[in-house]
């Protein structure tokens, strides 16, 4: 006899672990909302790995009930990626800061993308450095000069839509942490675990304590009227490839994204910027090494090769 | 000198074929029943520097190269002399290097000419290999190829070399036959012409009378060899069975000179021998995923050269301070420091693959000497990283991966796969309240270890100091029980990992002298201390240490207390174990052989140092053959 399950709900991924953000946090919007996609999606916590670099974010995966590698400073990415090659049957989420994926580990991003493994990625994006007190992170404008800084950005801020895009990420959403009209990001965070092939999200997330520039109530302003933060589906844009055979139209959803993605200021869009169900890592690894199809390589036999074969080429 | 032995050489441009026409001559003399013993020497360049083959054959085991050349086949007239345009160069070719009535063989239709010669005791053998492939080719009516296979203008030479040799024409021709089989089976009966056309030539211009006898030393190999053919090992071929052997999941890679073999080689074979392999966009996503990929219940391994190590080194603490087991990594030295001398041997990262990242940190560090122990050390490295739960670092070398040598059988008996120790929770509720403790404090430290995926085995770790469940903590108490729960399993290690693969003593107890070194110079050793015996009347040893992490204070100390004389012999430039040898024992080796010109020590070379240390009784002897 089976007993019968109670669903998972969202504290079911939540641990006794003591939060050490600071009051007011962003982050705290993006912890209920990974629990809460993952309770939508009934993925039981066993199943799930999550994976972070370092910074306040690096912190997620205590505050979660699943396996957490809290890895290093702009290492989540190939960490996360290891983890998932070696068991694919675990749904494997890595989080990080923006200085962490776009700064130190900006390479790691870029190469998953062309890889497409699936796994998401999320970035808690706002800014700043604030485990090391408010420096400038690679998101932070030209110019801009946040309480803790000395100076004004001198340097760019990256399009991390349009990087991702570039790289190769299937699916490129941007979401809001402090969300307030219900599970939007949780059905956002949802969304991008169930797409097949690599999922990134950058997360606007404020910095209450360094980041006095894009704070809640910048993100909730009206400049013209219209609400600064929307979503895109608003709008009517469709960022889905709907025939992944036809190129043109991959090219098309691509450019529209990456137009899209440079719209910000009195008007910030939020969702899905582009999604393609694209040949991820897995299927071509399917290719080339049959088993990887049907079992975890973990639980392949590899205490019994044979290689007479190989020594009999050396004689 | 070994007298008796011969040594055949190919140089050529790279990109000519050298590294192919070596092997085919080395395969051969091989299955003649000789023992061989080849290394490749190679510029960091696709096409056109100087690169050589040498094989040098015996009637009994050797483990060095000679620098002096029985028979050179010359591709180009860089290797007869050098090139005479080039600033700063100590290479003089390697007509040099030719005994006398030595033979060089090269294209008498090419640009050296035979009045550039120095030497008049030698015989230049000067080959019209184009015109002779042509006439070779006339005979099966495939004259109008020539130029399409135009590499075979190789083995044109390579058959006149079997005959200077004093080889077997028809043995050394099968070999291209049973490298061609199938649809290709016409290149091989082609190769075997060109062969045969270049032997005949050589045969008419000698007057029918090879200057050296390969088949006198084949009759004098020892009965004590296989009879099949032996293996033609390289170290990079023993490592790959290693790890194969000892079910590697995923091996992961970034392209880096010399260590790049490996991994393709296993690449290579990924489908049929059921294995991942991931090349990776640099050093640090290697290592990153290969801990990754142990974390999730892997064996994993990445294999690097010293700039990639560098690269690495903040996944070595981390996999040491989270207590991953593995990954197992492979160091194949190179000239250092920072790019250096990309495809050149030295023994320079001793120093720094023994404390690669910030903090105290276990790990484990070993250096096999030969292609037995690197397989032997392969294999076990997954075992210590699962026991212990840390990473392995195996210390190799250029020249370990790049020498081949005739070896009976590779011993693969009696191989255990432990995993270690492995938490399961036999069906026991998963939640945040369960029991299981990651770094549970043990014994022994070592705490047993879930698979991601498995119900209520559910931990967390972090690159942070941790409390036993994996989460973040300051705590005082808490730091010194971990830091003595880490660092304490190394002393396990140590109690655990038998003597033989500590340390390896040979020569007799009473020597009058004892050499002490690691890794690949262990070949040129042996062979020294042989001649050294026979010539000099010198009863030398040798204390190979092979475990450099945790380091064996016991056993190097019995070994070394009671020498009558020591002597270091390192392949680099501060001789770095006789610092880590007086720092864990306090014994000073007062002498040092080094050679740091970026080749190994061949035979002559160690020799000379060897006999001018021991007649000066000098601190510090180098020595360099300035070779290619």
């Amino acid at each position: 006899m089976i007993a019968e399950q109670k669903p998972l709900t969202y504290k079911d991924y939540s641990t006794p672990v003591h939060i050490n953000w600071c009051p007011a946090c962003g982050d705290f919007g993006i912890v209920t909302a990974i629990q809460k996609a993952l309770a939508k999606l009934q993925i039981p916590p066993h199943r799930v790995a999550m994976f972070s670099g370092i910074g306040c974010s690096g912190k997620t995966p205590h505050y979660i009930n699943a396996y957490g590698f809290h890895t290093l400073h702009g290492r989540v990415v190939p960490n996360a990626s290891g983890g998932r090659l070696a068991n694919r049957d675990l749904t494997v989420i890595a989080v990080g800061g923006d200085g962490d994926g776009y700064g130190i580990g900006s390479g790691y991003f870029v190469n998953a993308g062309r890889r497409n493994l699936n796994f998401t990625y999320l970035v808690f994006d706002n800014g700043v450095y604030g485990l090391t007190k408010g420096q400038a992170a690679p998101t932070l404008a030209r110019g801009m000069k946040t309480k803790s800084m000395p100076e004004p950005a001198i340097q760019d801020s990256l399009n991390p839509i349009a990087l991702a895009i570039g790289s190769g990420y299937t699916f490129v959403a941007r979401g809001y942490a402090l969300d307030q009209s219900g599970d939007v990001l949780a059905n956002l965070i949802a969304e991008a675990i169930q797409h097949e092939g690599s999922s990134f999200v950058d997360i606007l997330q404020t910095c209450p304590t360094y980041n006095d520039l894009m704070t809640v109530k910048w993100f909730n302003e009206k400049p013209q009227g219209n609400s600064r933060l929307y979503q895109l589906t608003e709008e009517g844009y469709e960022g889905v490839v709907k025939d992944v055979s036809n190129p043109d139209e991959i090219i098309a959803k691509k450019a529209q994204a990456v137009g899209k993605s440079y719209e910000w200021g009195d008007r910030v869009p939020l969702g899905i910027f582009y999604q393609a169900r694209l040949r991820t890592y897995e299927e071509e690894l399917e290719g080339r090494l049959p088993n990887y199809g049907t079992a975890p390589l973990i639980d392949w036999d590899v205490a019994h090769r044979d290689v007479s074969k190989l020594l009999g080429a050396l004689r | 000198m070994h007298k008796g032995d011969l040594t055949w050489l190919i140089g050529g441009p790279q990109g000519g074929g050298i590294d192919t026409s070596g092997l085919v001559f080395a395969r051969y003399a091989n299955r003649c029943g000789l023992r061989v013993f080849s290394n490749i020497e190679y510029h960091s360049n696709i096409m056109g520097e100087h690169s050589y083959y040498r094989v040098r054959i015996a009637s009994k085991d050797r483990h060095s190269i000679l620098d002096q050349v029985n028979v050179v086949v010359a591709l180009d007239e860089e290797t007869l002399i050098g090139d005479p345009h080039a600033d700063f160069t100590s290479f003089k070719g390697h007509l040099q290097e030719l005994v006398p009535s030595g033979v060089a063989v090269y294209d008498s239709a090419g640009k050296f000419k035979p009045s550039e010669a120095t030497r008049s005791d030698i015989t230049l053998l000067g080959v019209p290999l184009m015109d002779l492939l042509k006439e070779a080719l006339r005979g099966i009516g495939r004259e109008g190829d020539a130029n399409r296979l135009r590499i075979m203008t190789n083995t044109i030479a390579l058959g006149a070399s079997v005959f200077a040799m004093g080889g077997d024409i028809e043995l050394f021709a099968q070999v291209y036959r049973d490298d061609f089989k199938g649809a290709r089976a016409e290149l091989g009966e082609m190769n075997a012409l060109a062969a045969n056309a270049g032997y005949e030539y050589a045969a008419q211009q000698l007057g029918g009378r090879s200057p050296f006898d390969m088949k006198a030393i084949e009759a004098a190999v020892s009965n004590g060899h296989a009879t099949g053919p032996s293996l033609l090992i390289r170290g990079m071929h023993a490592c790959a069975f290693g790890k194969l052997k000892a079910g590697l999941h995923i091996q992961t890679y970034y392209p880096i000179s010399p260590a790049t073999d490996e991994s393709v080689y296993l690449e290579a074979n990924q489908r049929d021998q059921n294995l991942l392999v991931v090349q990776c966009e640099d050093e640090i996503a290697s290592i990153q995923m290969a801990v990754g990929a142990a974390n999730a219940g892997a064996r994993s391994s990445t294999s690097t050269s010293g700039p990639g190590f560098a690269l690495m080194v903040e996944g070595i603490g981390y996999a040491s301070l989270t207590e991953v087991p593995g990954p197992v990594v492979f160091l194949w030295q190179r000239g250092g420091p920072s790019t250096g001398l990309p495809t050149r041997q030295d023994q320079g990262d001793l120093r720094f693959a023994l404390h690669p990242a910030q903090g105290d940190f276990p790990h484990i560090l070993v250096a096999p000497a030969d292609p037995q122990q690197i397989f032997d050390d392969s294999f076990e490295a997954f075992n210590w990283a699962d026991r212990y739960q840390m990473p392995v670092v195996v210390l190799v070398d250029k020249y370990l991966s790049t020498q081949s040598a005739s070896l009976d059988e590779l011993k693969m008996e009696n191989l255990v796969i432990d995993r270690g120790s492995r938490y399961r929770s036999n069906g026991r509720a998963n939640g945040a309240g369960d029991e299981y403790l990651r770094f549970a404090f043990t014994e022994n430290g070592v705490s047993p270890r879930s698979f991601p995926g498995e119900e209520g085995g559910i931990f967390w770790s972090t690159s942070d100091e941790h409390d036993p469940r994996g989460h973040i903590t300051e705590d005082a108490e808490n730091r010194i029980l971990m830091m003595e729960k880490r660092m304490g399993k190394l002393d396990l290690a140590a109690s655990e990992i038998p003597g033989g693969r500590k340390i390896s003593v040979y020569g007799p107890a009473d020597a009058d002298v004892t050499l002490v070194g690691w890794g690949s110079v262990k070949g040129s050793v042996l062979d020294a201390i042989e001649l050294l015996a026979e010539e000099d009347g010198v009863r030398a040893s040798f204390v190979q240490i092979r475990l450099l992490k945790p380091f064996p204070v016991e056993e190097v100390t019995a070994a070394l207390s009671n020498a009558k004389r020591l002597i270091l012999v390192e392949n680099n430039y501060t001789g770095q174990l006789g610092g880590l040898v007086r720092e864990m024992t306090g014994i000073h080796i007062p002498q040092k052989v080094l050679k740091y010109d970026g080749r190994p020590f061949s035979e002559e070379e160690l020799v000379e140092g060897l006999r001018k240390a021991l007649a000066t009784g000098d601190a510090r002897v180098h020595v360099s053959h300035l070779s290619a």
